[in-house]
């Protein structure tokens, strides 16, 4: 079996959530301990490469001034630099994974495979995987041929997080292999999000609407219910795409994350981007007029209805109590 | 510019439930209905707004067979100024870095100084754009939201990360980006749009006519589907039958039950 190795992401000093999670997934593939690379600048790198120490075989650090911001493309110089031939590597399948790791298969000549959420070994060199397709409707099992290695995006949440081990792995410096770093793109600032009006975080009750709102028009449907409820109104990615709301009310990975006490979910298919918004463990309940979307699949209560009927009468019957 | 976009025909999600077919080797497609993929609309519909500030043309790239040709109609009728259609029957069955192979030796072929793909496609991995750069050794980025075309051959470009913040970056010319929705809003295409452009002839390139490289086809390809399934429900929700007078009887309950009710 080719080596594994975990890409580890990290900011302020602070390893990616998702670090144990990668442990556990290259653990599934192979017995013996995955290796995890960390890229970046200064103090904090050294922390963070200490801080995973008890999870991997070993942590390699790279070290690099033009790696203090990770700019994948730089990222990826310095991994086909440093790696060895053919290797395995688990990348977390987010917004940093999806700029690295297409590129970075094709610099290794590697297979890759992307928002992985299982995965076994399928004999000789080659990996059974699990992904999902259509918004998480249906998944497959595809298989990965890893003779030329893999560079594999494993879905955050989907591995359950590996413990801390007794024994921890050394820190093992590979900045000197990574060479002269230039990239055609440099990045320049962060802008921080917009505030809107409505602040969603502060809400006990979300009355959240998606695609199955239809049109604008119909988003007071959902404001009535939530001044009924006490509540706001906040939506999925869908509704901010067709400008129908403000991104400050949306729920998800590259929305806000919300803590509510109970969570509505109208017209939304639930994708993983959008669940991964919802914390603190809510009591969700689903109304959708598609029996198979996925977020019935989560919800604690399921009803398959046209929230355009069901909304006026809830809000209605909720007033007459 | 000349900017190239690379779009995809896929099952409209929006409008369709997907159910397994009866030997579970793939989705039931008989009855769905088809459309762009809805990050590639949005990366036409950028393509065209870059031009109509700063001068250029659109083209816009498929690899598929016949029936992709309406998808290529449809963003002709948006305002891309040529299609093109890349088939070949030794295309079939290749894996994304194939797909990629084949949209670099395109190309290769022509002067783009831009080229846009969606974010990802519903049946797809959010791959090819990445693939498509490295090969080309352009500059790449992903999830992109804005496009400003500065001087001397580079792009200021923001893209989305977590939390909804943007990260700006300069990208030098050629480069590849890939798209995010929400991006722009797509203009309408109404049917007498598409009835002007339903005579233009649509080029198509084989692999005689493109080369490419090893990767093609589907004895090359290392990464390949081997069935669809439903995923397990795990516990699921407590689905409220009956009518919609008992469904709202019994909601109410579970919220005052649950802090949703004061």
């Amino acid at each position: 079996m080719a080596r594994i190795f975990a890409y580890i992401p990290h900011r302020a000093g602070l390893a990616d959530d998702c670090a144990a999670e990668l442990a556990a997934a290259a653990c599934k593939i192979d017995d013996a301990p995955a290796t995890a690379v960390v890229t970046g600048w200064g103090p904090e790198l050294d922390t963070v490469s200490e801080s995973l120490r008890p999870w991997f075989a070993a942590v390699w650090k790279i070290a690099h001034e033009a790696l203090a911001y990770p700019n994948a493309e730089l990222v990826r110089q310095a991994l086909v630099a440093v790696l060895p031939p053919a290797p395995i590597i688990l990348v977390p399948h987010a917004h940093f994974g999806t700029d690295l790791s297409p590129g970075l298969s094709v610099k290794l000549n590697a297979a890759y495979v992307s928002d992985v959420t299982d995965v076994e070994p399928a004999g000789g060199a080659a990996l059974k995987l699990v992904r999902q397709e259509f918004g998480g409707q249906v998944s497959t099992h595809v298989r990965c041929d890893i003779s030329g290695g893999a560079v594999i995006n494993i879905r955050p949440g989907a591995f359950k997080p590996a413990p801390a081990a007794a024994t921890i792995g050394p820190v093992v410096d590979q900045s000197a292999k990574a060479g002269a770093l230039k990239a055609g793109r440099r990045y320049l600032e962060t802008v921080a999000a917009a505030k809107g009006d409505v602040d969603i975080t502060k809400y006990p009750v979300l009355v959240s609407i998606g695609r199955g709102i239809q049109e604008p028009d119909n988003v007071a449907l959902a404001q009535e219910l939530a001044d009924a409820v006490g509540g706001a109104v906040s939506c999925s990615r869908p509704v901010v795409d067709a400008k129908w709301m403000d991104k400050s009310r949306q729920v998800g990975s590259s929305g806000q994350t919300v803590k509510p006490k109970v969570y509505i979910a109208c017209g939304i298919s639930g994708s993983f981007q959008h669940l991964a918004g919802i914390k603190g463990n809510p009591f969700i309940v689903a109304i959708n007029k598609n029996p198979k979307a996925p977020i019935f699949r989560v919800a604690n209560v399921g009803i398959v209805a046209d929230i355009l009927e069901f909304l006026p009468a809830l809000t209605h019957s909720i007033r007459q109590r | 510019m000349e900017i190239l976009v690379c779009a995809k025909r896929v099952p409209d999600t929006s409008d369709n439930e997907i159910a397994l077919n009866g030997a579970g080797d793939d989705i039931e497609r008989d009855d769905l209905v088809y459309s762009v993929n809805e990050a590639d609309n949005y990366a036409v519909e950028e393509a065209l707004e870059i031009v109509e500030r700063s001068g250029g043309t659109v083209t816009v790239v498929t690899v598929g067979g016949e029936e992709d040709e309406e998808i290529l109609r449809r963003q002709m009728a948006m305002g891309a100024r040529q299609a093109v259609l890349l088939s070949d029957e030794a295309f079939s069955g290749s894996d994304g870095r194939g797909i990629a192979a084949i949209l670099a030796a395109f190309v290769r072929k022509g002067n783009y100084e831009l080229i846009l793909t969606g974010v990802q496609a519903d049946d797809g991995a959010a791959q090819v754009g990445g693939m498509l750069a490295a090969l080309l050794d352009y500059p790449f980025a992903s999830l992109v939201t804005s496009i400003e075309v500065l001087d001397r051959g580079r792009l200021k470009i923001s893209r989305e990360i977590e939390g909804g913040n943007q990260e700006i970056n300069e990208m030098d010319l050629p480069c590849v980006l890939s798209i995010q929705t929400g991006i722009n809003e797509p203009r309408y295409v109404g049917m007498r749009g598409i009835r002007q452009v339903a005579s233009v002839p649509i080029p198509t390139l084989g692999r005689a006519e493109l080369g490419a490289d090893g990767f093609v086809g589907d004895a090359a390809a290392r990464v390949k589907r081997l069935d669809y399934f439903v995923p397990e429900a795990g516990t699921g929700a407590q689905m409220l039958n009956g009518s919609q007078e008992e469904s709202i009887g019994k909601l109410i309950d579970l919220l005052k039950t649950n802090g949703g009710l004061p």
